[in-house]
């Protein structure tokens, strides 16, 4: 018995092998055949002039496609784009979730309620949500002008938001802060809970204030939560892509592209698949490395595992 | 002390001030979708806006549910999603249940690529997965939207799962192992049932996403007839150009089986597991 008990007790070797393999097998071919061949394939794309048609070779061009990103005005425009919404909506929907979590925690009554209707918007589709906040800053005649001129009298006369360039933009990241806020509230919320309550009762007794607690308590435990929800903001933000698209379209004049809407419209509006893959590849070589960069800069030694 | 006392109500006021105006800026959006899918057409760019329509109509919603091919949309996405929940899942929990248990070779480079994969826009891919569905002959097919789908979540479903097995306890499974039991009773009897929680989240996440999934289904879907709900509604505002009461109330038709769900499970929604999967 006690031979057989102990092979049993770690299964034989071929025989993990083996329930290995198959447990893999389904999602490995999934895997390779529809996210890594693309993804290589994105790349070989990237340095040819693609052809579509039968027949008609591809021609290999080597770098010319991501000559021609560096050198194409729109593709500066719409990386700018792109830096400026992560930078705005990132730290928006950091601080605002962060008060609504912090509020929210203290709270005895209605924390249910409040938690649900912030985390509405998460749940509701981009496509919905985007019509939604079109109509609701159309112009002259639309919600958010009514409010501004009618109500509140902030703006004298109606603002053409989608119209002008300037201020086209300022829909889509209102839209992806409002969008966002519930997502991280209710991360912070579960890291916030885990945080014994005692220490804030040796604070107070030490004569430590709220912010006080919050900056030396609060904010060094949840720390590592902090880091993990703005590295998925940070790769959330650089990839926008459906806000866009479904508010502006990158309009007016391609002033709101950002580099995956422009990405998009090259390959499926003007079929040029090839640099559209260049496009495409550069920005992911972009996020993969502030992604790595970020990660060990804000990890401290001990959390890496 | 009654100082003291005031200052703290004072002060428990004000939080619910702030929150309850927070709330009402999360919410006030879908109140006016609601009141403008209420209104008929003539009254839908009535100036000032009325937040309570003088005359509530269902119409819309009549019509929005009657027309053209609304309800075949419904049903496709209903089959797309739900299939592709029920082969993500389990595929990700086989693939999971072997990252978490067993050594095998190549593994290290296996679960980097998962990784880089979790990074990368799902976006880079499109222009390469629309030839591949081109050659495959998986154009137009909700089958093989399908297929994409359960491949693009596999990553992230493999990676929550895999740090949510590796909290199992190992000792009931090697008493399992002693009685006789192979390595997939023990997965289909045992870790799968312990799991239910974690597999119920990723369940509906992994749900929401497939429902409002866009991107994919527009480019891989020509056929009207294939046609998912984001899609269909999308292209809705197109063709209706200005009748928001219409495009409104066939988006909250939609939106039918996600708050019907939210309210059923919400702490699937809300619980810990994304937070959790980040060792904090």
């Amino acid at each position: 018995m006690g031979k057989q008990g102990l092979q049993a007790r770690s299964g034989s070797r071929a025989r993990q092998m083996n329930a290995a393999f198959t447990f893999l097998l389904p999602g490995v071919f999934l895997f390779l055949v529809f996210n890594i061949y693309p993804l290589l394939k994105a790349l070989q794309i990237s340095f040819y002039d693609w052809s579509l048609m039968p027949g008609t070779p591809s021609e290999f061009v080597g770098l010319a496609n991501y000559l021609r990103a560096v050198r194409d005005p729109v593709v500066s425009l719409a990386f700018r784009n792109t830096v400026l919404y992560t930078a705005i909506t990132v730290p928006g929907q950091i601080v605002l979730a962060m008060a609504a979590a912090l509020l929210l925690n203290s709270l005895g009554r209605l924390k249910v309620l409040l938690r649900t209707l912030y985390y509405l918007p998460v749940i509701t589709s981009w496509v919905i949500v985007s019509l939604l906040f079109r109509y609701m800053f159309q112009s002259p005649n639309g919600f958010i002008n009514y409010l501004l001129v009618d109500l509140l009298h902030l703006a004298e006369a109606p603002i053409g938001w989608l119209q002008s360039a300037s201020t086209a933009m300022i829909p889509v990241w209102l839209l992806g802060i409002w969008k966002g806020i519930g997502w991280s509230m209710v991360i912070f919320l579960a890291a916030l809970q885990t945080i014994p309550l005692e220490l804030y009762e040796a604070a107070a007794i030490d004569g430590a204030g709220g912010w006080e607690k919050v900056r030396h308590i609060t904010l060094p435990l949840i720390r590592p939560t902090l880091v993990f929800v703005l590295v998925m903001l940070m790769i959330g933000g650089l990839n926008v892509f459906l806000p866009v698209a479904l508010v502006t379209n990158g309009g007016p004049q391609q002033q709101t592209e950002v580099v995956l809407t422009y990405m998009y419209h090259q390959a499926f509006d003007f079929l040029e698949f090839g640099y559209g893959s260049a496009l495409a590849f550069m920005m992911a070589v972009f996020i993969v490395s502030l992604s790595f960069i970020q990660i060990r800069f804000f990890r401290r030694p001990e959390e890496v595992y | 002390m009654a100082r003291v006392l005031s200052g703290r109500l004072l002060g428990s006021a004000l939080r619910y001030l702030v929150l309850i105006g927070g709330a009402a800026v999360m919410v006030l959006p879908f109140l006016w979708m609601v009141s403008t899918s209420l209104k008929d057409y003539a009254f839908v760019i009535e100036f000032p806006p009325r937040l309570i329509p003088a005359q509530p109509t269902l119409n819309n919603f009549l019509e929005a549910w009657t027309a053209g091919n609304f309800q075949l949309y419904f049903k496709n996405s209903l089959i797309v999603a739900v299939s592709s929940v029920v082969l993500s899942v389990l595929i990700s929990a086989m693939m999971a249940y072997a990252f978490a248990r067993f050594n095998f070779p190549g593994k290290e480079i296996l679960f980097f690529g998962i990784l880089l994969i979790l990074m990368v826009p799902n976006l880079i891919g499109i222009i390469p997965q629309f030839l591949l569905a081109k050659t495959l002959g998986l154009r137009n097919s909700l089958f093989g939207l399908m297929l994409f789908y359960v491949a693009t979540s596999l990553p992230l479903n493999t990676f929550l799962l895999r740090g949510f097995f590796e909290t199992l306890p190992r000792e009931l499974e090697e008493a399992m192992l002693i009685d006789g039991g192979s390595y997939f009773t023990i997965f289909a009897r045992m870790v799968m049932p312990l799991s239910a929680p974690a597999l119920a989240t990723v369940s509906i996440f992994s749900l929401l996403g497939f429902w409002d999934e866009y991107v994919l289904a527009l480019t891989l879907i020509d056929d009207q007839a294939r046609r998912t709900l984001p899609v269909a509604i999308a292209s809705f505002h197109g063709q209706h150009g200005t009748d928001w009461g219409l495009v409104f109330a066939a988006s909250l038709i939609a939106m039918i089986p996600i708050v019907l769900l939210y309210a059923a499970l919400q702490r699937f929604f809300t619980g810990g597991l994304t937070a959790g999967a980040f060792k904090g």
